[in-house]
């Protein structure tokens, strides 16, 4: 077993989940492709959004995996910075949203 | 970028033998990947045999103005193999006589035979269905005396068929060199100013997609509407199909793999990608490989490495179609390029 939490070769393996639990692996996969397939948005538009998501959720095998499905689509490295962009300004917004319940709180318990 | 063949370089994988040595050895001789004959097994389909001969693909030589880093030819200025006229007259001698109805003609760049357009002249007068040029774009421009290509195409109806790796700047030269995009717009707005690739034109232009690194391809059908939209909306470019082709890792390509510690995923991503019902259509089974010196392979990659037809009919001279349609086609690791996903030919994917 490899001394370290994260083994970018462990992304190979991922199918063996359903060794383990079957019924709900199988069907955790074919809700997954099936997301992905082309619908009222591109394939391409929802590997951009995997992309992002992916580093918002800090899952580096996502991020590995999206990278090459990015670049497979003829996604450009600009548009993939700026999805990392979109993600990363939710991700600081969600923070800083906070901001206005700890301005709440203040007010409320200052004179 | 390397801006010389492995061949000049004195690169061990310029030889045929270190390239086969190297896709049979590590992980498909320790079994952590199955070798291409035992998936074929596994899926009914060895030996793999050829269906009816219908196009021919003539390589001209090796000769090339670019020397793009996927190049499974190991192209280049410094290669000088190339195709005399004599061996060109063999091939046009096939043509005329035997039941292969489309001509498809490779490199190097093509055009720079100097006996390239003597062999269009006479070929358009036999006549083919389809007769392709595999023209790297650029050459167009890289010399006046090619400028008039364009219409020495048109005037020959020939089917152009060119290398556009991405539609921008960035990912396009990274593959096949500085200042490559560039010309190649400029050299796709002179097709089209003739009439290439334009609506209600019978001049067809197709693009072929490589991809630019150790990835295969997504959607063919993808791809091309975001290259139409993209050329159309920044040059005004128009063109016909797109084909997207797998990069084999073979030649400059294997280097490139090797080098950037890629091999072994990429080669996992090709096995995985395996498709069975990609190898009824295969181009070996319909396509016959001649190269500059006049030797007859299954394709143009198994030219590169040296593995002739599997037949007693060995070269142009004494081809006979009858005998070359019952031999086996020759496979080695690299065949699982062709085979994966939606399968690969000179003409995109297969199904």
């Amino acid at each position: 077993m490899a001394n370290n939490y994260y083994d970018s070769s462990d992304l190979k393996k991922f199918g063996e989940i359903t060794e383990w639990g079957e019924e709900l692996g199988n069907k955790f996969f074919e809700y997954y492709s099936k997301v992905f397939e082309e619908g009222a948005l591109s394939a391409r538009e929802k590997s951009l959004i995997a992309l992002a998501v992916s580093h918002v959720v800090h899952c580096p095998y996502c991020i590995d995996a999206y990278t090459k499905d990015s670049l497979q689509r003829g996604i450009t490295k600009e548009e993939m910075m700026e999805a990392v962009h979109v993600g990363a300004a939710i991700q600081s917004g969600a923070t800083l949203v906070h901001g206005v319940q700890m301005m709440n709180k203040h007010k409320k318990l200052s004179m | 970028m390397a801006t010389k063949s492995l061949l000049a370089r004195k690169n061990k994988l310029s030889k045929p033998n270190e390239q086969l040595r190297f896709l049979s050895n590590g992980i498909f001789a320790d079994g952590k990947l199955p070798s291409f004959a035992k998936k074929l097994k596994a899926s009914e389909q060895f030996p793999l045999n050829p269906n009816t001969i219908e196009i021919l693909q003539i390589n001209v030589g090796y000769m090339c103005n670019q020397v793009c880093a996927h190049c499974h030819v190991d192209a280049g200025p410094d290669r000088k193999e190339i195709m005399t006229r004599n061996t060109m007259q063999q091939c046009l001698d096939v043509i005329k006589n035997t039941g292969a109805h489309t001509l498809d003609l490779t490199g190097g760049a093509p055009e720079m035979n100097p006996n390239f357009r003597w062999f269009v002249e006479e070929a358009f007068k036999i006549g083919v269905n389809d007769f392709i040029v595999r023209s790297n774009l650029t050459i167009i421009r890289s010399n006046p005396k090619y400028y008039d290509l364009p219409d020495f195409f048109k005037k020959h109806n020939i089917h152009v068929v060119s290398s556009m790796p991405h539609y921008t700047q960035d990912m396009t030269d990274r593959q096949r060199g500085s200042g490559v995009f560039k010309l190649s717009i400029k050299a796709l707005e002179e097709l089209n100013a003739v009439g290439y690739g334009k609506e209600g034109s019978n001049l067809q232009l197709d693009l072929v997609y490589n991809p630019t690194g150790a990835f295969l391809p997504a959607d063919q059908k993808a791809l091309e509407n975001d290259f139409k939209k993209a050329l159309k909306r920044d040059f005004n470019i128009e063109f016909n199909h797109l084909f997207a082709i797998t990069n084999l890792p073979i030649s400059r390509f294997l280097e490139y793999l090797i080098a950037s510690d890629n091999y072994e995923d990429y080669m996992f991503a090709l096995v995985e990608a395996f498709n069975p019902t990609a190898v009824a259509n295969v181009m070996c089974k319909n396509t016959i490989s001649v190269s500059w010196d006049g030797y007859l392979y299954d394709c143009d990659f198994n030219q590169m490495l040296d593995l002739k037809v599997a037949s007693k009919v060995q070269h142009i001279s004494e081809y006979n179609e009858k005998v070359l349609q019952n031999r086996g086609i020759i496979t080695s690791q690299h065949c699982y390029g062709c085979t994966a996903g939606a399968g690969s030919s000179c003409q995109g994917s297969v199904i």
